[in-house]
Parts: structure tokens; C-alpha cells; sequence
């Protein structure tokens, strides 16, 4: 099995919770949003391997301008808890604060260092943008001007919706192995699966033992589907068209950054924690509006020889009438004019009529399971 | 003088064709990526103690894949 990045699975959920609470009436409590609990739970159960916390001062300036911690470990998205300058000033190095969530002590943060830094910098190095229309330096615009490192250990997982394909890479370690799977492809997904998606994975997975189908959850924008419908869309897909045995679906409570070429890295680093071999990477992976070259999360990867998981780069699908199949540019031959490409927005615009797509574009059962929702899209 | 790190002698001509190969990544000096790639392999040789389930835990594990259906 692929080693943990960094060469060690982390785990900081808290064997003995009684013995921190008893500290209840002593610590401080800082009040944590959703987001902040989803890269707390990424850090103690693993995802976030080699993490402990949250990045210090060295590391981040490391990830900014190398792409990689301090001690050279490929890391390419910061880690960061960021404060409002007034609560962080009372805080000192050493002292221990619960993170509350939904009324109650969810963590416990020990503060190491506190750090400012320059949102333009954050912005241009991360994003190679400072556009204020780029969805991830609005975020980094919005936060604090103020980061505070430290360690992380969890007293008890929030995240409860969708608890039953929420695996943590210490339970998918020993799901594969269970399985007997040795090479093992990772597909990112933030949309329900028509037909372009399904030739990608099974491409993959013929040369290989197992599809880790890996769902991203997380805050979304207006207009894109329910984190639910996904997750039945792709049971539904899953149940019908592929084999139980070489296939698995659980979700990554992960945000979203749209930073293009490095977030691909960073999706392939959590997938590799997850205990996969292979990480797919299409064109404009996790990209937004036209900020990056479409092949610039391809081209990343060339300098990260020691990422220790291998991307599979897919540069197009599109059904050729000529081929009467699903092909790429690499095996079809046919000009531009034999090709339809999959539409997102087609296909949207169908099911947002309760219209089933044809099934040259989607499976039905796929679409009929996505019309019979409540709900489809973010209102 | 640090004295928790030990000095390797390796051939003059690995060391350039590795610093060649280095060139335009993220790697600061041969040193340093030979130290990422040994820990590497280290790690990957033998999982540490720390990593290391216990038969309960992963006992746990495997009957929570069985309640959710992921293992027969
Ligand atoms: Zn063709």
C-alpha cells in the first residue's frame, strides 16, 4: 500500500476526551464555522497528512514560494486558522483554546506562533491572481489579517450529513487492502456523472484494481448541485453500471479553492493519504472561469517527481459520431465536426426541466434519479 | 555544530546528475532531496508504531464497512 504523504498517517483525534474536558471551565472558547471544522477533521483524521495543525510562519512562506513545507515535503494549498486581530493579540504560545461548534468543544487547538502576512501575495502566488472576480481571492480578501499555528486534536467529529460515506483514510487503508487492491485510481467529482465522466473512470480503472470515486463536499455556489444528488446520482450509476469489487464511492469534506494547477496537486496529496496510487486529472482541474491554461494542472506535476502518486492526465472526451463512441484525442482520428462534446449546461438545463437527457449523454437511471429529487440545485 | 546530522559521501557524478535533475523543482539543494526521498523510502519500508492499527481498531474498522456496506 502507498505510504501516508510525508511518511506518516496522522491521527489526532483524542484517545482520552474526559481528561481535556475537564479543562472546560478553564480554556477559552473561540467560536469555529463550518469551514474551519472541515480542515480540523482533515487534520486529524489524516487527509492532511503530514499535518499536525494548522501552518506556522515558515511553512506558509514555504508553500507560497516553493510549493512545499519547510522540510521539503511537496504542499501546495496553505493550511491556515486566521483570527481576528483582537481575539488573536490576548492569545499566547503555549496556551490551549477549545474551538466550539454548535454549542459545544469540538477541538482543541494549542497556539504556536501568530503571523501577519499580505493578501495580495497569498493571492498572486496561490491563485497567480489578485482579480477580486476570482472566487479564491475573495475568500483570502475576506479573511483575517491575522494567522495562528498550532496543533490540532479532535474531541469529536461535527460533520454528520452524509456520516455514512464519510471514510477516513485509516478506514479506506483497510478497505482497500480488504479488497485486495494494489493499484488504485482516484476520481475528483464536484458534479453528478453523465456519460464523459464514466469513460474517464472505467479507462483508468482497466488498468488497474479499483476506483476510489471521491465526491468533494463542501460550501457551493448558487446553481451548482446538491452535495445529495451527487451522492445518489453516482449510487445510482454505480449500482447499475460498474462491479461492486472494483469500485468505491465516500466523500472529502473539503473547500473548494478554484486554484487551478496547485489544487490539483493538493487533491492528488489527499487522495494519496487515502491510500491511492493514481490520481485522474482532467482538463482545467479545478479551475474557474478562464484563470488558467487548461493543461496548466498537467503541467504542474512536472515538478514534483516525488509527489508519490501518479496523475492521469485526460485532455478531452467527446462522443464521435464517425468512431460511434466515447473517444480522446489520443485514439479518435476524426475531425472536430464528428465530435459532440459533453454539455454541462445541456444536460443542466434538461434535468432543471424535469427532462431526461438522451442516453448517449447520460444513463437514464442516472437522470431519473436526479429528477426525482426535492431539490437539484444550490438556490 | 549540529551534531544530530551525519555527513554521506556519495560519487561526484550522481551529485551532478542529481542537481541537474532537481534543477526547476521545488528542491533547494541536492542535500535536501535526498533527504526527502531516503525519508521516503524509510517510511515506506516499515510503517511506524504510531501508524500501526491494533487488531481491535482495525476490527472496528472493518465492522464499520460492514454496517455501511462497503465489505460483505
Ligand atoms: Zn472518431
Amino acid at each position: 500500500m502507498v505510504g501516508p504523504h510525508g511518511g506518516k498517517l496522522i491521527n489526532r483525534v483524542l484517545k482520552d476526551k474526559a481528561e481535556v474536558l475537564k479543562h472546560e471551565n478553564e480554556f477559552e472558547f473561540i467560536k469555529v464555522n463550518t469551514d474551519v471544522i472541515r480542515e480540523v477533521e482533515n487534520i486529524a483524521f489524516g487527509v492532511y497528512s503530514p499535518l499536525e495543525g494548522f501552518l506556522n510562519k515558515e511553512d506558509f512562506e514555504s508553500v507560497l514560494n516553493r510549493k512545499r513545507l519547510a522540510n521539503g515535503v511537496p504542499w501546495t494549498i496553505p493550511i491556515v486558522f486566521d483570527l481576528d486581530d483582537k481575539v488573536a493579540e490576548k492569545l499566547t504560545k503555549g496556551q490551549k483554546i477549545f474551538f466550539q461548534y454548535n454549542n459545544k468543544p469540538v477541538a482543541l487547538f494549542t497556539i504556536e506562533e501568530k503571523f501577519n502576512f499580505s493578501k495580495d501575495e497569498y493571492a498572486s502566488k496561490i491563485y497567480g491572481t489578485t482579480d477580486i472576480k476570482h472566487p479564491g481571492v475573495q475568500r483570502v480578501q475576506n479573511m483575517n489579517n491575522t494567522l495562528v499555528s498550532g496543533k490540532i486534536d479532535l474531541i469529536s467529529s461535527s460533520l454528520t450529513e452524509f456520516q455514512n460515506y464519510y471514510l477516513h483514510p485509516k478506514e479506506t487503508r483497510v478497505l482497500f487492502k480488504e479488497k485486495g487492491w494494489l493499484d488504485i485510481v482516484a476520481f475528483q467529482t464536484r458534479n453528478v456523472p453523465h456519460l464523459g465522466h464514466e469513460y474517464v473512470q472505467k479507462a483508468a480503472l482497466t488498468m488497474s484494481d479499483g476506483l476510489f470515486i471521491n465526491p468533494l463536499i463542501g460550501p457551493k455556489k448558487k446553481g451548482d448541485f446538491l452535495d445529495k444528488v451527487i451522492i445518489d446520482a453516482y449510487k445510482t450509476l454505480t449500482n447499475h453500471y460498474y462491479l461492486k469489487n472494483n469500485v468505491v464511492m465516500s466523500i472529502l469534506q473539503s473547500t473548494m479553492h478554484y486554484a487551478g494547477p496547485r489544487e490539483a496537486i493538493h487533491h492528488s496529496i489527499m487522495r494519496k493519504n487515502f491510500g491511492c496510487t493514481h490520481f485522474i486529472v482532467g482538463r482545467d482541474h479545478a479551475g474557474v472561469g478562464d484563470f488558467y491554461h487548461p493543461f496548466a494542472a498537467h503541467r504542474i506535476f512536472d515538478e514534483f517527481p516525488d509527489l508519490g502518486i501518479i496523475p492521469l492526465f485526460f485532455r478531452s472526451f467527446s462522443r464521435c459520431t464517425k468512431c460511434n463512441a466515447i473517444v480522446n484525442d489520443k485514439i479518435c482520428p476524426h475531425p472536430q465536426k464528428y465530435h459532440i462534446n459533453f454539455s454541462g449546461t445541456k444536460i443542466r438545463k434538461l434535468l432543471s426541466e424535469g427532462e431526461v437527457p438522451p442516453s448517449d449523454l447520460m444513463r437514464p437511471e442516472v437522470a431519473e434519479t436526479i429528477i426525482k429529487e426535492d431539490k437539484i440545485f444550490v438556490e | 555544530m549540529e551534531t544530530d546530522k551525519v555527513t554521506i559521501k556519495i560519487p561526484r557524478v550522481l551529485y551532478n546528475n542529481l542537481k541537474e535533475i532537481i534543477s526547476d523543482t521545488g528542491f533547494s539543494s541536492v542535500n535536501e532531496f535526498i533527504v526527502y526521498c531516503m525519508r521516503d523510502i524509510a517510511a515506506s519500508g516499515k510503517i511506524t508504531e504510531d501508524d500501526k492499527l491494533t487488531h481491535d481498531e482495525i476490527s472496528l474498522i472493518k465492522q464499520r464497512l460492514k454496517k455501511l456496506g462497503y465489505i460483505e
